[in-house]
């Protein structure tokens, strides 16, 4: 049998339903590749992203971790991504804090028109944590398939 | 009786940790910190401290122990036993206190049905027991009828200013002292000034005279509905400082972990302070800190002692009294229910 | 102080201002007292003590007392006032139900500390800038700057900011206590310094929940890491991940919320320095949201539940990101 070497990066994306999510819905009817490594998470909104979230997410075995919200000003719930925001700045320069690679947590803003910018940002940040191989110092070794 | 000096001390120490780890007190980083034990590595600094802040029961009954796996295949259930035998190990530097805690943790898990997790580490380990040069004023071991300057222990060891003495107590123990090159022989009497000098501060401790006159299983229900547990518990946070440090307190849970590709149980210790160590399908036995608390000390103090012919489950050691964060502890809780009820 | 304070609670306790009083009481040694609550002129004459050892916070009882019949009166440091104050915010106790006594402070002694300078402890007294300890092995002088607890080494406030009457002077406000300089030693490390340093500090964690309940900003009823139901209910860290995961979590809780009362480094069997944890979201808060200090003002909105329309954006704490 042949194995594959080459790192394939665990990717969780947190999208939010009424924009992100209706992007990335955008940048598969236009046709825009981006990697099949990325699976994406349907919420509410941005503000649901529990900061426990994206720490189970880790534990999972994510590589990276990604919210996409609505544009701020943009919220369906009208100011839902304005505490996601403060809650991600925080969460984040915590995670940097700890000496856990900041690269690997990220917050973009997508609407439903920007497909491409889905798919752009999808194949950014895969990149980005290819680049810094498997996720070490925030893993949980039980949940690694031996 | 062997004796070795205190600079050949390191040599010793060496000499053991090349046929099987060893481990011993060191200094835990700033001084406050106090002393933890560590695996023994060149140049490591035995610590004099009069305790470490964890016990010595985690060598034995650690926090958290894997049990078993379990792995599904469709139907098919297939579960993998982890166990396996534990290599053997030296403890150094284990004061009275602790020493005897294993008595007390013996007869909960070797009694019958075994405990093989802890039988298994409990056969491998062999304990050098170090007498308290400086015994201080949260001790009271004496109260339990434990001599800090006679250490239980496969090898009891006392120090003095240059020397140290080292009395095998068990075949075990004499086999690793005939091992040592570096050990020279001892007259049999030769610790008897420092354990004279020790008992000399044990008598001067201020806690010595602690009674447990008013304990015992015979004292139950006078005990139990006692009205001061109220006060005395009111204060208590609910946290598990006091039974994570202690070296007796034996209870823990088990817990399935779903690791997403099978199950891994595990134990862990658990605390009868924690509002959830009483939560049954049915729902919770004991419902305010006071019961959990009064739980704590009754089994120390009666239940306990009444099970084991008068041994009390508290060896003396201190360690709740210096990291309760409130400063509840056994001391006060006996003091004051020992009160007029002698 | 003491004799004060103990006059003053028993005047009110016979007046029916206050139906008891929260304090602390005498312990076994000079520095182990325990908070009490006294409900009698005879029991504080007593039991009830005040001196340089009584470093507990005694703010989150007064959510049980206030629910009890009657008024309580507490003693409070300016520390614990500040955690009052938040705990008002909350909704969590009725000022009602409270009669506060601000104290002033000059700084607790950590009793760690003393105990590891001085074997065999009988008694301490604080004069003056000195700790004279009388120990079985001889008497041995220690300077009280360096026995302090680490939050008094870089204490924040001298002021009271909520009482129903002051027992002293109350004091200022300090902005310049240094108390972010580790916070800043850390961020100048490199991520893998920092690594290393926080799981060396992480790992040591047993898990006894002691930070939890004691903070006053933990005031919830039960746990996220205590429910069956909640996915995270472990009992131990069984894994360093765990480790990670719980001290994160109640970091980022009690973020904007905490007013840094340092009870949580203070209560640690293991001593790790919780509070830095704490402090870096304080430090944070202050530099992305402007300055922010929780229980100065009760009312007051906490950051984590605030915004504005031109807060920056996540990827000021890295490069990469797009603004």
């Amino acid at each position: 049998m042949q194995v594959n070497q080459e790192f394939r990066p665990k990717i969780v994306a947190f999208c939010c339903n009424w924009c992100s999510y209706a992007g990335a819905d955008l940048a598969g009817t236009n046709r825009s590749n981006y990697p099949a490594d990325v699976k994406i998470i349907r919420v509410p909104c941005s503000c649901r992203v529990n900061p426990l979230f994206i720490l189970r997410a880790f534990q999972r075995g994510a590589d990276g971790v990604i919210m996409c919200g609505c544009h701020p000003g943009d919220c369906h719930y009208t100011t839902g991504n304005y505490y996601a925001r403060r809650r991600m700045t925080m969460l984040f320069s915590m995670l940097d804090y700890l000496g856990i690679e900041k690269e690997r947590t990220r917050v973009e803003w997508v609407s439903a028109a920007e497909g491409a910018k889905f798919a752009a940002t999808m194949n950014e940040f895969t990149a980005t944590i290819k680049g810094l191989g498997e996720n070490k110092r925030l893993e949980d070794l039980r949940c690694k398939t031996q | 009786m062997k004796k070795v000096s205190r600079s050949s001390l390191d040599a010793c120490f060496a000499a053991i940790a090349a046929s099987q780890k060893l481990y011993l007190p060191v200094a835990d980083g700033e001084k406050k910190r106090g002393a933890k034990y560590a695996p023994w590595f060149e140049g490591a600094v035995y610590s004099t401290a009069v305790n470490t802040v964890r016990s010595a029961k985690d060598f034995f009954f650690p926090q958290v122990e894997k049990m078993t796996r379990f792995k599904m295949d469709g139907k098919q259930i297939e579960v993998e036993d982890i166990r396996k035998e534990n290599e053997d190990f030296v403890i150094f530097g284990v004061r009275a206190c602790d020493a005897a805690s294993f008595a007390i943790l013996d007869s909960v898990y070797l009694s019958d049905p075994v405990d093989s997790f802890y039988q298994n580490r409990r056969e491998h380990g062999l304990i050098m027991t170090m007498a308290c040069g400086k015994p201080t004023e949260t001790c009271f071991c004496s109260v339990f009828g434990i001599d800090a300057a006679e250490p239980a222990g496969d090898i009891s060891c006392w120090m003095t200013e240059d020397t140290v003495y080292m009395q095998a107590n068990t075949e075990k123990g004499e086999a690793l002292l005939a091992s040592l090159p570096m050990l020279e022989d001892a007259a049999d009497d030769a610790a008897e000034e420092t354990k004279a000098a020790i008992r000399q501060v044990l008598d001067k401790l201020p806690l010595k005279d602690l009674s447990t006159d008013a304990f015992g299983g015979d004292k139950l229900m006078k005990l139990f509905d006692s009205d001061k547990w109220n006060s005395l518990s009111e204060a208590c946070l609910a946290c598990g400082t006091c039974t994570f440090v202690c070296p007796t307190c034996q209870c823990y849970d088990i817990r399935d972990y779903d690791t997403g590709h099978g199950i891994e149980r595990f134990r862990c210790w658990d605390s009868c302070m924690y509002s959830d160590f009483t939560l049954c399908a049915h729902g919770n036995t004991r419902t305010t800190q006071m019961q959990r608390f009064r739980q704590r000390f009754m089994h120390k103090l009666v239940y306990y002692p009444s099970n084991n012919n008068g041994t009390f489950g508290c060896v003396g050691c201190g360690r709740c009294l210096k990291s309760c964060p409130i400063s509840m502890n056994i001391v006060k809780v006996m003091k004051t229910l020992g009160e007029g009820n002698e | 102080m003491q004799d004060t304070m103990m006059k003053r609670a028993s005047e009110l306790l016979a007046d029916g201002t206050v139906v008891r009083v929260l304090g602390w009481k005498n312990g076994e040694f000079v520095y182990d007292p325990t908070p009490a609550v006294f409900d009698s002129a005879e029991a504080l004459a007593q039991d009830f003590v005040y001196h340089d050892f009584c470093g507990s916070n005694l703010s989150k009882y007064l959510i049980e007392l206030s629910r009890l019949e009657g008024k309580t009166l507490v003693f409070l440091k300016p520390c614990d006032s500040y955690s009052l104050n938040q705990l008002l915010t909350e909704h969590r106790i009725d000022r009602e139900k409270v009669y506060i006594i601000g104290i002033p402070c000059d700084g607790k002694l950590d009793p760690d500390t003393v105990r590891s300078s001085a074997e065999g402890i009988l008694s301490a007294v604080t004069e003056g800038d000195s700790v004279q300890v009388e120990t079985m092995y001889g008497n041995v002088t220690l300077n009280k700057a360096d026995c302090l607890l680490e939050r008094c080494t870089v204490c924040k406030s001298h002021k009271v900011v909520v009482f129903d009457e002051m027992l002293g002077e109350n004091g200022t406000v300090n902005p310049d206590s240094n108390r972010f300089d580790m916070v800043e030693k850390l961020e100048a490390m490199t991520p893998e310094e920092r690594y290393e340093f926080w799981r060396g500090e992480l790992s040591r964690c047993i898990r006894c929940n002691a930070c939890r309940n004691v903070c006053p900003a933990c005031s919830c009823e039960q746990c996220v890491f205590d429910s069956p139901t909640s996915g995270v209910s472990q009992k131990a860290a069984a894994d360093s991940f765990e480790e990670n995961m719980f001290h994160i979590i109640r970091a980022f809780h009690v973020a904007g919320r905490c007013t840094d009362c340092g009870e949580c480094s203070r209560v640690c069997p293991q001593h790790i320095p919780l509070h830095l944890l704490n402090r870096k979201f304080i430090k944070d808060i202050n530099t992305y949201y402007g300055e922010y200090q929780a229980g100065a003002e009760a009312g007051s909105r906490a950051p984590l539940v605030n915004f504005t329309m031109d807060d920056c954006e996540p990827n000021v704490i890295y490069k990469g990101g797009s603004k």
